[in-house]
């Protein structure tokens, strides 16, 4: 192949980016959560979105996952657009998220949660299933083996069999990234995942988070723990009345007198 | 073992008319516990296991029956055949209601199969070319199985207690299963169900689809069974019993609903005298259920059980010690 080769377009990303959201703007009623929001996130990393409470953070998340209806923009996830389709159908392009508001299934055993995660990585059909054949038998044993790998991995494999209602609350967050990671996503949305962590278990999510990333799972990242986020994150973008204030690396971030002024105040701990 | 409570259960069942040959109230009282059973554990798939109330269940109870009456009397189908039929209607019908109808939440859910319920009836009654309208159709033949006519209240008993064991069997198959838990995933929490790839409309249409068909089997046996059919079977009130049913076992349980059923069976038995407040003692046990008992009689019953076993257990302890 000998195509002429284009100029690189301006953008510093080299390659196409995992993920691409162009203008992406979404109102309630008339308050803007989403003001044409764009960025990019490259295969790879832990791309971070910080901003003051109310600033769009959730709202990004879901617009992303089709549960609101973006009134215009684009995201275009591995080359593919996004906007439009349903929710269910977003998961399985290879992108799974966690709640900021728990959304465990609390009818659950940890480990059956785990293995509803697994739920797009094969499939049964209704009669197999109330029949109980014998492909559903080794198949069930394929998801069950599945879940366990995404509960040690999360550190939870001696929960397994206990119902999701009964854990700690710190120990519920981490089975909404187990149950995330059993779906074996491209990209991973974690809305909050410190918050309501004491000190060491958001160090032990500092360890997870980098493990997921070590594995090849992108990571979008949104998260207030400042000392946390500067330390995982390879880029930030930072949204401020549903507008991008600024993005970049941590160092840039930290150094951006428009960041330190709107949303850090100037007296924000960096250090972990 | 995972099905050990069901080959208890069957065991049971299988005992019961050994043990108690020639009883009435065994085999009698049974084959319509069993149509009970069957009834139940389908609709608890849907309010138990999928969280989605129907308030119009008898519905497909009666599609079954009048399938199995209309094309066995009216058209002279063998019997089996009408009853596939039945089930293969009642699987369409409720598939091409599902979507509207469970698009809506909460009250308008309610409402919706509500309505479903009552239309479902007037249809009964109204129809009289074919459903013989209030005075019902009667001449049903029985059932024959491949060559064999089902006879008799013991022959009965056998032939329900199999499909009530075969639809247990399948639902206990079902709930613990990729479906299953896709089911119980919409329950709890229907936006995370769906990041993980469920199509939720598609689950719940699976969860009313397999109700209605396992409720239109048990209105297929009844109508071979009683060779009479009439829409005062299928009125609100019988769609009120169950769901009285499935709470009263306890939700997203199937043996659960296996003993709601039973006991509401029983219940009635010993309430022939009262057969006008039937409608207000159900609607009083549902609220003492909910009230008293809200997870229902059967994990209600086994952890009173539980803590009667640990009080003897101290009281016996206690005693040692003196
Ligand atoms: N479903 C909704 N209906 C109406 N307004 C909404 C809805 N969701 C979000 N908003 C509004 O959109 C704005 C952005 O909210 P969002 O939840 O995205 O903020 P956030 O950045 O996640 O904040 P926090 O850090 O507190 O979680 C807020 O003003 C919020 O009130
Ligand atoms: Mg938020």
């Amino acid at each position: 192949m000998t195509a002429m080769i284009a100029p690189l377009p301006l953008s510093s990303t080299p390659a196409s980016p995992l993920l691409a959201v162009t203008g992406l703007e979404q109102s309630f009623g008339g308050v803007m959560a989403l003001a044409g929001v764009s960025f990019q996130v490259a295969e790879g990393l832990v791309y971070a979105v910080i901003g003051p409470n109310g600033a769009g953070k959730t709202t990004l998340f879901n617009a992303l996952c089709g549960f609101y209806q973006p009134s215009s923009g684009s995201i275009r996830f591995t080359e593919r657009e996004l906007l439009g389709l349903p929710t269910h159908r977003i998961a399985a392009c290879g992108i799974a998220r966690t709640f900021q508001n728990l959304q465990l299934f609390f009818n659950m055993t940890v480990l059956e949660n785990v293995m509803v995660g697994c739920h797009l990585r094969t499939k049964t059909s209704l009669f197999a299933a109330a029949l109980r054949l014998p492909r559903v038998r080794r198949q069930e044993q394929r998801l069950r083996d599945w879940a366990i790998e995404a509960l040690e991995l999360c550190e939870l494999a001696d929960r397994a069999t206990q119902s999701a209602g009964t854990l700690p609350y710190g120990l519920m967050k981490r089975v909404e990234i187990a149950r995330a990671l059993a779906a074996k996503p491209r990209l991973l949305l974690l809305d909050e995942p410190a918050a309501g962590l004491n000190d060491t278990e958001t160090l032990a999510l500092r360890d997870l988070i980098t493990r997921i990333r070590d594995s090849g799972v992108t990571i979008l990242l949104v998260e207030h723990h400042m000392p946390l986020v500067m330390g995982v994150s390879d880029r930030l973008l930072v949204l401020d009345y549903g507008s991008v204030l600024a993005e970049g690396t941590p160092a840039e971030i930290q150094a951006d007198p428009r960041v330190v002024a709107a949303y850090l105040g100037g007296a924000v701990n960096y250090a972990v | 073992m995972r099905l050990a409570g069901f080959y208890i259960f069957a065991a049971v069942v299988a005992l019961l008319p050994v043990l108690f040959p020639d009883n009435y109230f065994v085999v009698v009282v049974g084959t319509s516990a069993g149509l009970h059973v069957i009834l139940a554990v389908g609709l608890n798939l849907l309010i138990g296991y999928a969280g989605q109330i129907s308030l119009g269940h008898a519905a497909f109870f009666g599609l079954g029956a009048y399938a199995s009456a209309i094309l066995s009397t009216r058209f002279d189908w063998p019997s089996l055949l009408a009853l596939v039929a039945g089930l293969i209607a009642a699987g369409l019908i409720a598939w091409v209601f599902a979507r509207p109808i469970l698009r809506l939440r909460g009250h308008y859910l309610a409402m919706a199969t509500l309505g479903f319920g009552i239309i479902a009836h007037v249809i009964m009654v109204q129809a009289t070319q074919w459903t013989g309208g209030p005075d019902g159709l009667a001449g049903i033949p029985p059932l024959n199985l491949l060559g064999w006519q089902v006879d008799g209240d013991l022959q009965w008993y056998g032939v329900i207690a199999a499909a009530m064991l075969l639809v247990v069997w399948l639902s206990l198959n079902l709930v613990d299963s990729q479906v299953g838990r896709a089911l119980r995933a919409v329950h709890g929490s229907e936006f995370a169900a769906r990041m993980m790839g469920i199509d939720t409309a598609r689950t719940k249409t699976q969860a009313f689809v397999v109700s209605a068909v396992f409720a239109a089997f048990a209105g297929s046996l009844f109508a071979h069974q009683q060779a009479f059919v009439s829409p005062d079977s299928f009125n609100l009130t019988v769609s009120v019993e169950l769901v009285t049913m499935v709470v009263l076992g306890g939700l997203a349980s199937t043996f659960g609903a296996v003993c709601g059923a039973i006991a509401l069976t029983l219940l009635q038995q010993g309430l022939v005298v009262f057969e006008d407040y039937e409608m207000l003692i159900h609607g009083a046990l549902l609220m003492a259920v909910m009230i008293f008992m809200p997870q229902g009689l059967f994990v209600g019953l086994t952890q009173a059980a539980h803590r009667l076993g640990s009080t003897l257990a101290r009281s016996k302890f206690r005693r040692s010690l003196d």
